[in-house]
């Protein structure tokens, strides 16, 4: 999702055999189901799996305010201009939050921010897609954030306590962010002029299969993933979220009058759930590997950012500390 | 790359409108104490959540030790008479 | 088809206020994504917001006192460079941070005691509106202000930039204190006082800061103008329209 293909340790779930006595406690916590807290004892791997993920997460927050940030100056009314600029901003926010539960294991944001930058992180491989019409905002609100929206509900109940609490505010503020989507794509697929109705489908031709790959290629046989459920940090397998994703969106999309770009779909009674192809994962691993359409603008637009605040960061600073002097020396 | 630029760390807990406490809602960096303030009026009240605001740096704080939990929070356990339940009284004398 | 300014001066008066916060607020919403750090950015979205909400206030009621049907929207996005009555200082590009934090603030210093006497409009919407937009304004001076200092002050460099912030943005500064027929028309109904009577309010809030932030009050007294009466824009305000207007310009009567 918008944490994809994090590492654990990369050898599967680790046998209660092979625990200490004090990783054994520690996941007896977890199988009961409690918090774990800062301050806690974990084992090394579940503080660097989770630094990882976090850190991934908070990235494509950061990252993905760039391909809806592209339309925030050609938003078509006022309204709407307000309503995808607070859209945006939530998703600084959400990335505020993730770092600020990254930083309780032990690493700073500004090592998170340079590690993203040096490619040494990665972030979602979603917000390397261009977006190209006004219906992008709808199709990215609708399908992108409504994928997230599903892997991160249930995240809410994550074993590391910071990063639970995190996810409960996003998930909160982040309710109105699909909705404000698919009110674009009603005004356009469903009442809009021919124009606008090709945008929409337009847009959901492109969206569809980069959305399905949120999800990450099937993980049933993932060792990374048991790891990370067994230590509740990934709750459902990337395949339960995708499809429980289709079942969701194929009724909204005929809602909409629009056609999901997939010959294969269709309602299987005996399932109860609808068959799908599944996406082109070797373009996925493209992207993921830096050849998406737009991996190297999005960095360099992040780069650019970051260093040219440099001075700012440093200033406001150097301000504070002077301000601090001078007001001890008043004393 | 030093990180010797990077601002504090800065705990923020807010009072909501009905009069409950501050409460922790988060965290954020500010380069100080009412740069934070500023900065938790815009990170952390823009759904309207707060009527006032506290942030302390994160370094400030002292926090139990987790493995003094035993010590700490057990011996509360068993006291149940400071608890309301404890105590039966006579359906007959109505709601205390 | 429209009258003009010297038949309808509080259209244009309104327009002037609505302008003012529809480019103020599009400039600012271009750093969102690319601010210096996550929290700048966050307030910047912010003050970005209000000000939006601010046009949508200020443009709906002009719309309705011009009476030709026209909505905030139609006026935002429907009109020419020349129907523009914005100041010069808000439609030149962003800079640097330091320079969008100065022209804020070179903004808020007025924006602040303009709209305290603005609430005592004898216009009762004017009024209305002023009260609304003065909390956000407040806020808005409040931050700019020690953001200007504590760039001001921080380091060498940042010391430069903001000098060199100021030095650009100072001639756009006085553009506001020219008053004009519009202006005194205004007066006289007892809808807004003369831009003038702040002049000295604004440039002791300047000073103030200004030294606190160690940075020297430009001398000179020169002010472009030709924003607030729309005689002469610069040329930045025709490029951000065009991004701004594409939509609407290029699927007239769509809905969005």
């Amino acid at each position: 999702m918008y944490a994809q293909m994090v590492k654990s340790t990369g050898k599967g779930v680790q046998s209660r055999d092979d625990m200490s006595p004090e990783d054994k406690a520690f996941q007896d916590r977890i199988d009961r189901g409690e918090k774990i807290e800062p301050k806690d004892y974990m084992p090394e791997a579940y503080r660097k799996t989770l630094i990882r993920q976090i850190g991934q997460h908070a990235h494509s927050e950061i990252v993905g305010q760039l391909p809806e940030g592209n339309w925030i100056t050609r938003a078509p009314t006022l309204e709407r201009k307000a309503n995808l600029l607070a859209k945006v901003q939530d998703e600084a926010g959400h990335g505020l939050y993730l770092y600020c539960a990254a930083e309780t294991l032990g690493v700073s944001r500004d090592e998170l921010v340079e590690m993203l930058h040096s490619e040494r992180m990665k972030y979602s491989s979603i917000f390397n897609y261009p977006t190209l019409t006004w219906a992008d905002m709808g199709a990215v609100g609708w399908l992108v954030d409504g994928a997230a929206i599903m892997n991160q509900v249930p995240l809410q109940r994550t074993s590391y306590g910071p990063y639970a609490r995190a996810m409960v505010r996003i998930c909160k503020e982040e309710s109105f962010h699909q909705r404000q989507g698919y009110h674009i794509m009603i005004k356009m697929a469903k009442e809009g002029t021919a124009d606008q109705k090709r945008m929409a489908q337009d847009a959901l031709n492109r969206f569809w299969y980069p959305a399905l790959m949120m999800f990450g290629p099937s993980d049933k046989d993932s060792v990374h993933s048991a790891q990370s459920m067994a230590w509740k940090i990934k709750i459902n397998t990337n395949d339960e979220l995708r499809q429980k994703f289709v079942d969701e969106t194929v009724p909204q999309a005929e809602f909409l009058g629009l056609t999901i770009p997939d010959e294969n779909l269709r309602w299987n009674d005996e399932t109860g759930h609808y068959e799908f192809s599944e996406p082109d994962w070797s373009e996925f691993f493209e992207v993921i590997s830096g050849n998406g359409p737009c991996n190297a603008e999005r960095l360099s637009t992040r780069r650019k950012a970051w260093d040219d605040g440099a001075w700012v960061r440093e200033a406001m600073l150097a301000h504070a500390r002077k301000s601090q002097k001078r007001s001890q020396a008043a004393e | 790359m030093t990180h010797e630029n990077e601002w504090p760390l800065w705990e923020v807990f807010i009072r909501g409108q009905h009069g409950m406490s501050h409460r922790h809602v988060g965290s954020l960096h500010a380069a100080d104490a009412e740069h934070a303030i500023r900065n938790a009026r815009d990170v952390y009240t823009r759904r309207n959540e707060g009527v006032s605001i506290w942030v302390v740096e994160a370094k400030e704080i002292t926090a139990s030790n987790p493995s003094d939990k035993g010590p700490l929070f057990d011996p509360a356990r068993d006291k149940v008479y400071r608890h309301p339940t404890f105590y039966d009284i006579p359906k007959e004398v109505g709601k205390m | 088809m429209t009258l003009s300014a010297a038949e309808n001066p509080l259209f244009e008066f309104l327009l002037r206020q609505g302008d003012n916060a529809l480019v103020l607020g599009h400039r600012t919403s271009e750093w969102c994504g690319v601010a210096p750090v996550l929290e700048e950015d966050i307030a910047l979205a912010n003050m970005a917001l209000d000000l939006i909400g601010q046009t949508q206030l200020w443009l709906g009621y002009a719309g309705e006192v011009e009476g030709a049907g026209r909505t905030a929207d139609d006026l935002a996005f429907l009109r020419e460079v020349y129907d523009y009555r914005n100041l010069l200082m808000l439609e030149v590009p962003n800079g640097d941070f330091g320079r969008t934090q100065m022209r804020q603030f070179l903004f808020d210093a007025f924006q602040v005691p303009w709209l305290t006497r603005l609430q005592d409009s004898t216009n009762t919407r004017v009024a209305e509106i002023a009260a609304k937009c003065l909390k956000e304004a407040l806020y808005h001076l409040d931050r700019s202000s020690h953001t200007v200092i504590a760039l001001g002050d921080g380091t060498e460099e940042s010391n430069r930039r903001m000098s060199d912030a100021l030095t650009f943005l100072w001639p756009y500064s006085g553009e506001v204190f020219k008053v004009d027929a519009t202006d005194h028309a205004m007066a006289e109904a007892g809808v807004a006082p003369l831009p003038s009577d702040l002049h000295s309010v604004w440039l002791e809030t300047v000073e103030r800061v200004l030294t606190e932030a160690c940075l020297t009050l430009p001398e000179g007294t020169f002010a472009q103008s030709g924003g607030r009466t729309g005689f002469r824009h610069t040329e930045h305000l025709g490029h951000m329209l065009a991004v701004m207007q594409t939509l609407q310009r290029s699927y007239p009567g769509a809905a969005w």
